[in-house]
């Protein structure tokens, strides 16, 4: 957070001043030319949007000549069932796994962080045991389990478990901030005959408002992003997330209607890019702390 | 009266109880936890271990999810391992993946943070620029866009064209098609980036200037403090970006269209387990190969662990 960090060398008199300033001059230069790598490919795939479908792939500048909406007219309705649909199915299921993640992780890390019972040390370690297990070694009994149960090609295969606390890192993440709340809270609330429910509610989850969000923001890029959940479970197109809807666009119109699909790319991507406008620092913080993934 | 469950320590009381009481006490001290508990103990039953003893029972059958399950025996391992020459190629591409793309990432990012860490100006833009690829990398849009730069007319051949290069469509060449994967892995260093700096900060100032008024030179500091003190954040983003590794799934099937072509060049494990389960409906076959992933990965990690008192320097 802050950027006046102390020098890492005693500086004594002008000529280490002046190689020092090198040194920060070349630093900088090395930082703006990495920066302008990596992200040139994403403001060319944005530029190239906004070009007549003639120009996308003789020009790799990264002003367009003019500025033309046809690609997007043309994204949006190339498949037979239109984007909007897709990013209504992708927000509701979206939505739903981060009520579900919010409700269902932060009652058993309330249970685990606070609460006095037989075998939870035991459970504890089963939780933190499934921290690292790969998805692959539950996933075909899963599926087996959700045709029987009829719910193939509806979104409850992919919101059901959220509701089941199924992603444990958040547990984990919220019971290492639960245990940072100070007791006397609820021993005083207790002595004042509140329940423990009342203590979870009226004490603990106000207090947490921001392990609460970084939770919440994770939960919903997370699903946002998701692939192989929809690709296993959604077969209908009207049911399709926009993830599933970008690949059939690759698979059906790629080739031909290029501006399209880059297009439709970009706005699936803005959701997530507004996510890292407004909540960078949380999302920084959140991985700086509990070492996410990404 | 559910007060007294916070309190579960207090020793019973030595009065005489029926047994309806011992319930009633038993449900005082452990009933909210477990109502708590509740919905976690369901999926961790209903979702995680009742479907992986099923799955590893389904690893010794014949399971087509139209029949049901023939037992095998251990034919799917054998299989694995004597005749399947797609199986010998996901595991190459994966081993070839991981073995490139871990320690190149992890090389980034630790550069990146020691150059951040200088107390430059613009810390903060530069890490948020750093840090963005890392959050959009594995959407389908940034595996489309990864087709187009890569491909035989894309951004990178009309780059290499100014030289007067005539750039291969990395894509398609199957000498080249698991490095563009390996370069998008590669272009989403942000996240352990940003957990080195978070480590690099734990670093006291002071030894540094110990050690230049002792005469050692930047590269010995390295050596010799900066990365002996940051080994634990070191081997924390190892183990975490090898086992994403070899969970990779969504680059390989959008840039491959789902094969894992050209010549199975990037026939990822996952996409191999994906194909088979949901292309051929072998679910037998498909488990003991998600039996075998958890295997291996658990041996990496436990490998890890192990070792690590050798090379991961913790303070006494």
């Amino acid at each position: 957070m802050t950027t006046d960090v102390q020098p890492l060398t005693v500086v004594t008199g002008e000529q280490s001043r002046t190689r020092r300033r090198i040194v920060s001059i070349t630093a900088h230069v090395l930082l703006v030319g990495a920066s302008i790598l990596m992200l040139y490919p994403l403001l060319w795939m944005l530029a190239a949007t906004f070009r007549p479908e003639s120009e996308i792939f003789t020009s790799s500048s990264l002003l367009p000549s003019s500025i033309d909406f046809g690609s997007y007219v043309r994204g949006w309705n190339g498949l037979r069932v239109s984007f909007g649909t897709f990013f209504l199915n992708s927000f509701v299921i979206a939505i739903l796994s981060v009520a579900g993640n919010i409700f269902a992780c932060s009652l058993a890390a309330f249970a685990f962080a606070r609460l006095k019972f037989r075998g939870r040390n035991f459970w504890f370690a089963l939780m933190l045991g499934t921290l690292m297990l790969p998805y692959h070694v539950t996933l075909i009994p899963q599926y087996v389990l959700f045709l029987n149960l009829g719910w193939v090609n509806t979104f409850l295969p992919l919101v059901v478990p959220k509701f089941l606390a199924s992603d444990a890192f958040f547990i984990f993440l919220m019971v290492q901030f639960f245990r940072g709340i100070p007791r006397e809270l609820d021993e005083a609330a207790m002595m004042d005959g509140c329940s423990p429910w009342r203590i979870y509610w009226k004490v603990i989850m106000p207090l947490s408002l921001p392990v609460l969000a970084t939770a919440a923001i994770f939960t919903f890029l997370w699903t946002w992003d998701d692939f192989l959940g929809p690709l296993i479970y959604l077969n209908d197109m009207r049911q399709y997330t926009v993830q599933l809807g970008l690949r059939t666009f690759v698979d059906s119109t790629g080739e031909s209607d290029f501006g399209g699909m880059l297009a439709m790319s970009v706005l699936t991507i803005v959701p997530v890019f507004l996510f890292f406008l407004f909540f960078q620092r949380l999302l920084i913080e959140g991985i700086a702390t509990t070492g996410m993934k990404r | 009266m559910t007060a007294h469950s916070m309190d579960a320590g207090a020793p019973a009381k030595g009065r005489a109880v029926t047994s309806p009481r011992i319930w009633e006490r038993i449900w005082q001290q452990d009933g909210p936890g477990y109502l708590f508990l509740l919905p976690w103990l369901i999926g961790f039953f209903g979702l995680t271990i009742g479907p992986m003893i099923t799955s590893l029972y389904l690893s010794f059958t014949d399971f087509d999810l139209l029949t049901s399950p023939d037992w095998v025996g251990i034919d799917n391992y054998t299989r694995m391992f004597t005749a399947d020459q797609k199986f010998a190629a996901a595991m190459r591409v994966t081993f070839f993946f991981v073995i490139f793309s871990v320690p190149l990432k992890l090389a980034f990012a630790l550069g990146v943070a020691m150059l951040l860490n200088r107390g430059l100006r613009g810390l903060p833009l530069y890490r948020a620029i750093f840090y963005l690829p890392s959050l959009l990398g594995t959407s389908v849009a940034i595996a489309i866009l990864w087709r187009q730069l890569f491909a035989g007319d894309g951004l990178v051949n009309q780059f290499l064209a100014n030289f007067g290069i005539d750039g291969p469509s990395w894509i398609s060449n199957p000498r080249y098609s698991l490095w563009t994967i390996i370069i998008l892995a590669i272009w989403q260093f942000g996240s352990p980036m940003i957990i080195f700096l978070a480590g690099l900060r734990q670093i006291p100032q002071d030894m540094y200037e110990a050690a230049s008024l002792d005469g050692a030179s930047k590269w010995r500091q390295f050596w010799k403090i900066t990365l002996p003190l940051l080994t634990p954040v070191v081997f924390f983003n190892a183990i975490v970006q090898t086992i994403e590794a070899f969970k990779s799934f969504t680059p390989a099937f959008v840039i491959s269209g789902g094969t894992g072509q050209p010549i199975n060049s990037t026939l990822f494990y996952t996409l191999y387990l994906y194909q088979e389960a949901f292309g051929f409906f072998r679910m037998g076959y498909a488990s003991a190969l998600a039996w075998f992933l958890l295997a291996m990965i658990a041996a990496f990690t436990a490998f890890s662990f192990l070792t690590s008192k050798y090379w991961v320097h913790y303070d006494d």
